[in-house]
């Protein structure tokens, strides 16, 4: 809002009004409270509250051992699950020193691009539902249940997969899920086409994300955001670029970024990434290359296969001092591993005191970072803007309170 | 710059406030005076060779069987220009449970230096708005701190809210409908 219109404001006298939006509240994403001192429509503080899905998930994992601390990483980010266990296992392989096979590499380069495709369409079409345009949500929710139903194949579940394992993968895939992905792949380009005929042009879409809620370059990078949050503002920063995990560094993929970083250059980076994910998954399973999908040199961080559990006494013994105890002779250290997942740069620092459990485990949560820049981006402007900026961050509160 | 190459630079530029260099697996932390965290801050984050743009996480850690100070706060820089990391670590003991905050250097401290303070009780100094963030605002104790057990406190000691949600239900259990 420019000041000649603020000071015209003033002069009515309107009363100041403070409006607590949520935490029930249907766009704010999950139970987000947002403090909105308003001055007539237009937003003069805005103060955000989180924690209210505090579980302590970094308490619980130094309970547990590195095997079991798994599942807790599902329940971060709960509609991007494959991501953040794939960044957890990437950490603690760093910090145990072994190295996944290339399949599984592949197979979890796979299904980290799998998710990133289902949390931006949940993402756009959350976010165009809250701005007005319902159509698309019907139209991504279709490519969803694709994807969800190809996760069911590969590991029988479809939000919490607890898939990745470390030292690779839990399962090989099947010649049906490569057939049929490929499949969705193929047409998959062609679906974000019809996205983005019924939002891109569309004028009151334009109206509302054109220049709302901008981040210079500057900004974003001081401020910590990652992801589209830092792309959109025109830096190519992409952890699968900078600092490669898994296959990322053995396919070819263009890292998009906006210029104007707006909620609108946002929106192009992601429809792009969603472009460019497919690619990925394409190339991946074409280059897919045979072998084993557990790490077979690692007998004491890996479980052994459970064939030879039932009859060989050392795998057994392997298998129960693992499951027990947690794997021994952890080295002492410390390591920060960080992955690109949907939301942004999803980091671990594992402290390791040689025990079979991590003495500390911090996450650094995407979301937590990008909830944090609500005030810059609201202040000043309309509250309507506050819906359209709640959007473009892209948080889910399990991953924000931890 | 290699990270080590970046310690040796903090080391000559600042001999007598860098105690320790570590590195493990290709990461190198660099153990520092808590009171000199703005200077070599801002030195990292100014100087062109490191610019060190980009703060990945900040974030405490509790040692309670280590001689000396207990606490300590994790940074972690990282040059998106340069394409460099290197992880600082400040003890701060129990007794001055505060250090200086880097909000000033960077912004996105914020929400990590809250969060840092909620659950380890670090306070930071020059943070402009430092209270819980993920815990109640009249919680008592520390959660992430070691000697916090991870069942939360005895019952005695029950946090008030959980106390008000438990009476209101056993209320709503013996409450009778009227025939």
């Amino acid at each position: 809002m420019s000041e000649e219109k603020l000071l015209e404001a003033a002069a009515l006298k309107t009363r100041e009004l403070t409006v607590s939006m949520g935490p029930q509240h249907p766009a704010t994403h999950g139970v987000l409270r947002l403090v909105l001192d308003l001055d007539g429509e237009t937003v003069v503080k805005c103060t955000p509250y989180v924690g209210y899905l505090h579980r302590g998930v970094e308490k619980l994992a130094e309970e547990r051992t590195y095997l079991s601390a798994l599942p807790l990483s599902d329940r971060l980010d709960y509609i991007s699950s494959m991501s953040n266990n794939v960044g957890y296992v990437v950490a603690v392989e760093r910090l145990f020193g072994i190295e996944a096979p290339e399949r599984a590499k592949f197979i979890r380069t796979i299904v980290s691009e799998m998710t990133r495709i289902s949390s931006h369409i949940i993402w756009v079409a959350t976010h165009a539902l809250d701005i007005g345009a319902m159509t698309v949500f019907l139209y991504s929710f279709r490519e969803r249940e694709t994807l969800l139903d190809l996760f069911e194949m590969l590991c029988g579940a479809r939000l919490t997969v607890s898939y990745p394992r470390i030292g690779g993968v839990r399962n090989d895939v099947s010649q049906e899920f490569i057939d049929k992905l490929y499949e969705f792949v193929l047409d998959f380009p062609r679906r974000v086409d019809e996205y983005e005929t019924l939002i891109d042009q569309n004028r009151i879409w334009l109206k509302r994300t054109k220049g709302i809620g901008i981040l210079t370059a500057e900004e974003a990078v001081n401020w910590g955001m990652s992801g589209p949050m830092v792309r959109g503002s025109g830096v190519p920063y992409d952890v699968r670029k900078f600092a490669p995990y898994d296959a990322y560094d053995k396919v070819e993929f263009e890292v998009p970024v906006g210029k104007a970083g707006d909620v609108y250059d946002r929106y192009r980076c992601r429809m792009l990434e969603l472009r460019q994910s497919a690619l990925i998954i394409k190339q991946c399973l074409e280059k897919l290359p045979q072998g084993p999908v557990m790490a077979p040199d690692a007998p004491k961080f890996t479980l052994p296969p459970k064939e030879r559990v039932l009859k060989d006494m050392e795998s057994l013994i392997h298998h129960f001092v693992l499951i027990t105890k947690g794997p021994a002779a952890v080295p002492k250290g410390e390591i920060y591993s960080a992955v690109e997942v949907p939301k942004g740069e999803l980091g671990f620092y594992i402290v390791s005191d040689g025990s079979g459990k991590p003495y500390r485990m911090r996450l650094r949560a995407p979301s937590f970072i990008h909830a944090s820049i609500m005030p810059k981006l609201c202040e000043g402007g309309l509250i309507a803007d506050v819906i359209a900026n709640i959007g473009t961050i892209d948080i889910v509160l399990g991953e924000c309170d931890r | 710059m290699e990270p080590l190459q970046i310690a040796e630079r903090l080391k000559d530029k600042f001999p007598e406030h860098v105690s320790s260099v570590k590195e493990f697996r290709g990461q190198v932390s660099v153990t520092v005076n808590k009171d000199m965290i703005i200077p070599i801050c801002s030195y990292l984050h100014d100087d062109p060779e490191m610019a060190f743009d980009y703060l990945q996480d900040l974030c405490g850690a509790d040692y309670p069987k280590r001689k000396g100070a207990r606490l300590e706060v994790v940074y972690h820089l990282y040059s998106i220009k340069h394409r460099h990391m290197i992880r600082l670590k400040a003890p701060v003991s129990e007794v001055d449970c505060s250090i200086e905050s880097v909000m000033p250097i960077w912004v996105g401290a914020n929400w990590h230096e809250r969060e840092c303070y909620d659950l380890f009780g670090i306070a930071f100094r020059g943070h402009p708005d430092l209270r819980r963030i993920l815990m109640p605002e009249d919680w008592e104790g520390h959660p992430l701190r070691k000697d916090y057990p991870v069942t939360g406190p005895a019952p005695e000691n029950e946090w008030r809210g959980m106390k008000e949600v438990m009476e209101t239900a056993k209320r709503n259990k013996e409450f009778e409908w009227e025939r």
